[in-house]
């Protein structure tokens, strides 16, 4: 077996990174911050935060508000902007120095290009991807809930030997805990010494959307191969109940609406109060991503597709009359 | 600029659909299921193949799995790749993704020449998108994961647009580099059938060519171990047929998205 860096007896305390963008904690890390705190609690460890970044105080304010003991900070302008070398020279770093026993991350893109880096330069185990996080009954191991094979079959991992316990979690599994301001924590500044000449990645353009995220929908109206293209009456509808647009793969694979809205597997997972499946025939890589709202309502023409197995209320009928008649519903009442 | 020699990893999966969990030993059953070449890795193929065009150069397969792989990896050579390279060994299976990593990077060393490795961006069965990173850290290079598009800059470096949450952005790295192709980001190129016809040979390694203790490989090198494994269940639905004119059908709709809102 491969050793880890140190070892289980060394270990102590459950960390979360903290991903930030222009020093403003992503969704992700917040609520990881709400999972983590429920987690040291049954554990009896402190939660501490990892913020790596430029001018990153306020954000680690906003970490103990939201649950965090303590925040490591490593603020730097060569961390200003995430790079696999700088963000893993100094995390690897500080977690060789301060050994936590556990280190989870958010399942973004960066969250994982990190991760993935990081798992293998401290030579511990890493489960991708959680969907769930819970310490297992007598061992205290962590245990990683994750979904393969499309999404139709759930495992639980455990990292037994080998410390940090790694796992990466999706935006949108846990929700975001409330602030308190006045919570009381610690902030720690740890020195860095980067060298500019040891980061291989130059950024040479960057490109933030304004920030649709589908995750964090209240409702969502989704759309596949069925809607041939027109989002409009879907788009309107969202907007008449406050909701945002999602599609599934083949839609966003088509070209028809943006990857920041495709839902399922290779997608987001989302838990709104109502999802509206539109012209969708409901494969596991799709429904893996709604299965776990509130309402699901599923408009499709073929009376076999396999997505009226997964709703509430069934509508067998063409797509766009029954949309057309919903806008006009929703208009009336408002 | 000159020619690049690129190798790609790929890796044989079962067809998702047709894995099944069963109940009573709680663990998969593969029997049933069909293999293909993980669908995401057919674009990295791809990349690497359109990039062969542009600049000269070779492309090379990699994969770790059992014999029975080496035909699908001819599917690939059919595709235009120049090589490919199988490691396969009982010592290598059950690996989680530090061994995986470990045995490719070590396969890409022993594979020789090469400036560029191409991986896609996850595999349909594990699905963990982490063994390129792992790659990348035992071979001690750059790396650019979520690539959508590929390009080299003026200075020879490597030209990489990649997704990041909400956005994008392009990054440059030095060669040698690894690389994670962003899935459907080009339309992999059909077999040539005077290819498939006159298959190459694939070149199969065994642990013991790679040249690392065997207890650093497969299901002993692994870090994690699966504790339980079950079939997915959704919670349970009404499956409520509504009847009607598409008006009475969305009357009873909107009544319903109200009261749970």
């Amino acid at each position: 077996m491969i050793p880890s860096a140190y070892s289980p007896e060394e270990a102590r305390g459950l960390w979360v990174f903290l991903e930030q963008e222009a020093g403003r904690l992503e969704g992700v890390a917040l609520e990881l911050l709400g999972k983590g705190r429920e987690l040291a609690q049954a554990r009896g460890v402190p939660l501490t935060g990892l913020l790596l970044g430029q001018g990153v105080e306020p954000a680690a304010r906003e970490a103990i508000a939201h649950g965090a003991d303590d925040v490591v900070v490593a603020d730097d302008p060569l961390l200003a902007v995430y790079t696999t070398d700088a963000y893993a020279s100094v995390a690897a770093q500080v977690i060789l120095d301060r050994k936590p026993e556990t280190l989870l991350l958010g399942a973004t893109p960066n969250g994982r290009d990190l991760a993935g880096r990081l798992a293998v330069r401290l030579r511990t185990g890493l489960t991708a991807d959680c969907t769930g996080l819970a310490w297992e009954e007598g061992t205290g191991l962590l245990l990683g809930e994750v979904s393969g094979f499309g999404g139709g079959v759930m495992a639980s991992i455990k990292c037994a030997r080998h410390r940090p316990q790694m796992a990466t979690v999706r935006p949108g599994i846990f929700p975001p805990p409330s602030a308190d301001p006045d919570r009381a924590g610690r902030m720690e500044f740890v020195p860095v010494s980067l060298d500019a000449a040891k980061i291989r990645t130059e950024i040479l353009e960057r490109v933030r959307h304004e920030g649709v995220d589908i995750t964090r929908a209240k409702v969502l109206v989704a759309g596949g191969r069925g809607v041939k293209g027109d989002f409009a009456p879907l788009t309107e509808i969202a907007r008449l109940l406050g909701g945002e647009v999602g599609a599934s793969r083949v839609a966003c694979d088509l070209g028809w609406i943006g990857r920041d809205r495709q839902i399922g597997q290779t997608g987001f997972v989302t838990r709104p109060k109502v999802a509206l499946v539109c012209g969708i025939s409901g494969a596991t890589q799709f429904t893996v991503g709604v299965k776990d709202a509130g309402l699901i309502i599923a408009i499709n023409s073929d009376p076999e597709a396999s997505i009226f197995e997964e709703a509430d209320l069934c509508v067998v009928d063409d797509l766009f009359p029954v949309l057309e008649a919903l806008i006009a519903e929703l208009r009336g009442a408002a | 600029m000159k020619p690049l020699d690129i190798i790609v990893c790929v890796k044989l999966v079962p067809k998702p659909e047709e894995v099944t969990v069963n109940a009573e030993t709680r663990t998969l059953d593969r029997a049933k299921a069909r293999s293909a070449l993980n669908p995401p890795d057919m674009n990295a193929i791809e990349m690497a193949l359109g990039l062969r065009e542009r600049h000269g150069g070779t492309v090379s397969l990699l994969s770790m799995g059992p014999p029975f792989a080496a035909p699908y990896l001819q599917v690939g050579l059919a595709m235009g790749a120049d090589h490919a390279y199988l490691l396969s060994d009982r010592l290598l299976g059950g690996a989680d993704t530090l061994p995986t990593s470990l045995a490719l990077a070590k396969g890409i060393a022993k594979i020789g020449e090469w400036d560029l490795v191409l991986c896609g961006e996850e595999s349909s069965d594990g699905a963990t998108g982490q063994v390129p990173q792992g790659i990348a850290e035992w071979l001690g290079c750059s790396q650019i994961t979520y690539a959508m598009d590929l390009s080299f800059l003026p200075d020879g470096r490597l030209r990489g647009e990649r997704e990041i949450r909400g956005g994008h952005e392009v990054v440059a790295v030095p060669l040698p580099a690894v690389v994670s192709v962003k899935l459907a980001v080009n339309e992999p190129r059909f077999m040539d059938m005077e290819r498939r016809r006159n298959p190459e040979a694939v070149t199969i390694w065994s642990a013991a060519d790679l040249g690392v203790d065997p207890k650093w490989l497969g299901f002993e090198g692994s870090p994690t171990v699966v504790g339980a494994v079950w079939q997915a269940k959704s919670p349970e639905r009404q499956r409520q047929f509504l009847d009607g004119t598409p008006q009475e059908k969305a009357r009873l709709l909107a009544e319903q998205i109200r009261r749970m809102l």
